[in-house]
């Protein structure tokens, strides 16, 4: 394609699309629509992944010791599970500490507090409080722990309990690993039908859009133009379609994020749609912008070469 | 210069649109072919045009055979022919200006011929006044004119006229046929269906007959015998 063609098309791709006015205005009404949806299915995903994820980080394991365990013992361990790729943090609680949050909790109970004065020592052991990355590696986990503890043999074991191995609390952490991964799945399933078929929607717009040209196409074959030479101006007039309609959605979301934003934030959670859509606009703006064109591209092309055959 | 040999069609549905045509054409004649509505005047032009593929038989333009002619190159066969249609298939979005310049443009014609080019054919139909009129601001005949400018305009060696005069009031059918004698008057090929009587007698041109999808008469100066 020489300079003079790829000038001709693009100016009769955007002559045509200010000339059929009404049917440009409704594709990239459609488009919006379209885009909109690939939007919201991209901020629902972030709310929905975002909350999950506060329902796992709310899962953890605790490592009871030993009231003999020496300390360095245990922050030697401390290191070790540190060091382990599964692990997000670990938080040592010693032995004073513990009873003191003891002390605390039962401060109102003067029954037990006077049991525990009546025992002259410190009953509880220090404790290891560890929050893994991912809610399935908790098993991985204690069993480490487990071997770590009896390899060391000729000592005394240090570890009294580990929470994990509490049948109560392992069913806990399976029952929310199970509901968060299968509302993380209904979730995705949800927004990839919706986009599915706004896209198969705009594809149809766009047809429907080009078919009103089909007689135009014919008149180009028969005056003995090209392929290449009828196809882009509609393939161009296509993207154009995308590109307005994704600089619309954009602006659209602008007032929508932050109007949501407050409510959003106080309901999941933390997470702000506003401050999501400015933190990440580039990308939000390549995605549904990009995604416009793309789909104004492919679907002109599609419907062009159903009227090429002549 | 074009062949057809013994090309016949016939339809999913059995109807036969041609039997067994075989004619040639001679380079700068000016030929017409008549008949009845159905009489497959229309399968003729279209299958020049490489539209509709024969049952059997072949068309040759120019000792290539059009319907082995692979899509992408099919362009290029048809700016050699230019069209002209009952119903003009001109592009309601473009100006009379731009549907010319557009057969030019697809031919890959530079701007500054364009820009020469368009309004000489037009003044040479006589709309040189409606030059940026949209197609349904003119009146048939004005759009059949722009339609002829445009089939001319890339000097194809052949204009194809399929019932051009088919929508039009008997001066605009006058005039109509004038422009189309004086380009074969300046060497141009012209194939023109009609079944308009006072056009053929008044050609005094070739005149093929066709009834039924057959060719039945083939004269020389014919005359509208049906």
């Amino acid at each position: 394609m020489n300079w003079v063609t790829i000038k001709r098309t693009f100016r009769t791709g955007f002559l045509s699309f200010w000339r059929n006015g009404f049917v440009s205005f409704a594709s990239v009404l459609m488009m919006v629509f379209t885009l909109f949806i690939i939007g919201l299915a991209i901020f629902t995903g972030v709310i929905l992944n975002t909350t999950l994820q506060q329902f796992r980080d709310k899962a953890d394991m605790n490592v009871y010791f030993t009231t003999d365990a020496p300390e360095d013992q245990i922050l030697a361990l401390q290191k070790q599970v540190n060091a382990l790729p599964e692990v997000a943090s670990t938080e040592y609680i010693s032995a004073g500490d513990a009873l003191a949050n003891f002390r605390e909790s039962h401060q109102n109970d003067q029954l037990t507090l006077q049991a525990l004065d009546e025992l002259g020592q410190n009953p509880l052991g220090a404790v290891l409080n560890i929050k893994a990355k991912d809610i399935n590696s908790y098993g991985t986990i204690a069993s480490f722990l487990q071997s770590q503890d009896t390899a060391q043999s000729g000592q005394p074991q240090i570890i009294d309990k580990i929470n994990y191995f509490d049948q109560q609390h392992q069913d806990a952490v399976n029952r929310l690993s199970q509901v968060t991964t299968s509302a993380k799945w209904i979730g995705l399933i949800i927004i990839i039908i919706f986009v599915i078929t706004t896209i198969a929607i705009s594809f149809n717009t766009l047809r429907l859009a080009i078919y009103s040209s089909r007689e135009e196409i014919a008149v180009m074959r028969l005056v003995g133009a090209g392929q290449g030479y009828i196809r882009w101006p509609f393939m161009i007039e296509g993207m154009m379609y995308g590109l307005i309609a994704g600089i619309i959605t954009m602006l659209l979301f602008y007032p929508l994020t932050f109007w949501l934003g407050r409510s959003t934030a106080d309901f999941f959670g933390g997470v702000s749609v506003f401050s999501y859509y400015i933190n990440h606009f580039v990308e939000l703006f390549l995605i549904i912008v990009g995604s416009g064109v793309i789909i104004g591209l492919i679907a002109s092309f599609l419907a062009v070469r159903r009227y090429l055959r002549i | 210069m074009i062949y057809y040999d013994r090309v016949s069609k016939v339809y999913a549905d059995n109807s036969v649109a041609l039997e067994d045509v075989s004619f040639s054409v001679e380079p700068g004649e000016f030929i017409s072919v008549v008949g009845h509505s159905g009489a497959g005047k229309t399968t003729l032009i279209k299958m020049l045009l490489a539209e509709e593929e024969p049952s059997s038989g072949a068309v040759f333009f120019e000792s290539i055979n059009v319907h082995e002619v692979p899509a992408r190159r099919m362009g290029e066969l048809r700016r050699k022919i230019g069209t002209v249609f009952q119903d003009f298939k001109l592009l309601p979005s473009k100006t009379a200006y731009e549907n010319i310049a557009f057969a030019m443009e697809a031919a890959g014609r530079s701007e500054e011929e364009i820009r020469s080019d368009v309004p000489h054919v037009l003044e040479l139909v006589d709309l040189g006044d409606k030059i940026n009129n949209f197609p349904d601001e003119l009146s048939g005949g004005e759009q059949q004119r722009v339609a002829i400018a445009r089939a001319i305009v890339n000097q194809p060696d052949v204009i194809v006229a399929d019932e051009p005069t088919g929508n039009l009031d008997p001066v605009n059918t006058f005039e109509v046929v004038q422009i189309l004698k004086k380009i074969n008057d300046l060497g141009t090929t012209i194939i023109l269906t009609t079944h308009n009587k006072g056009v053929i007698d008044s050609l005094k041109k070739r005149v093929i007959t066709m009834d039924r999808g057959r060719v039945i008469r083939d004269d020389r100066e014919g005359k509208y015998i049906l």
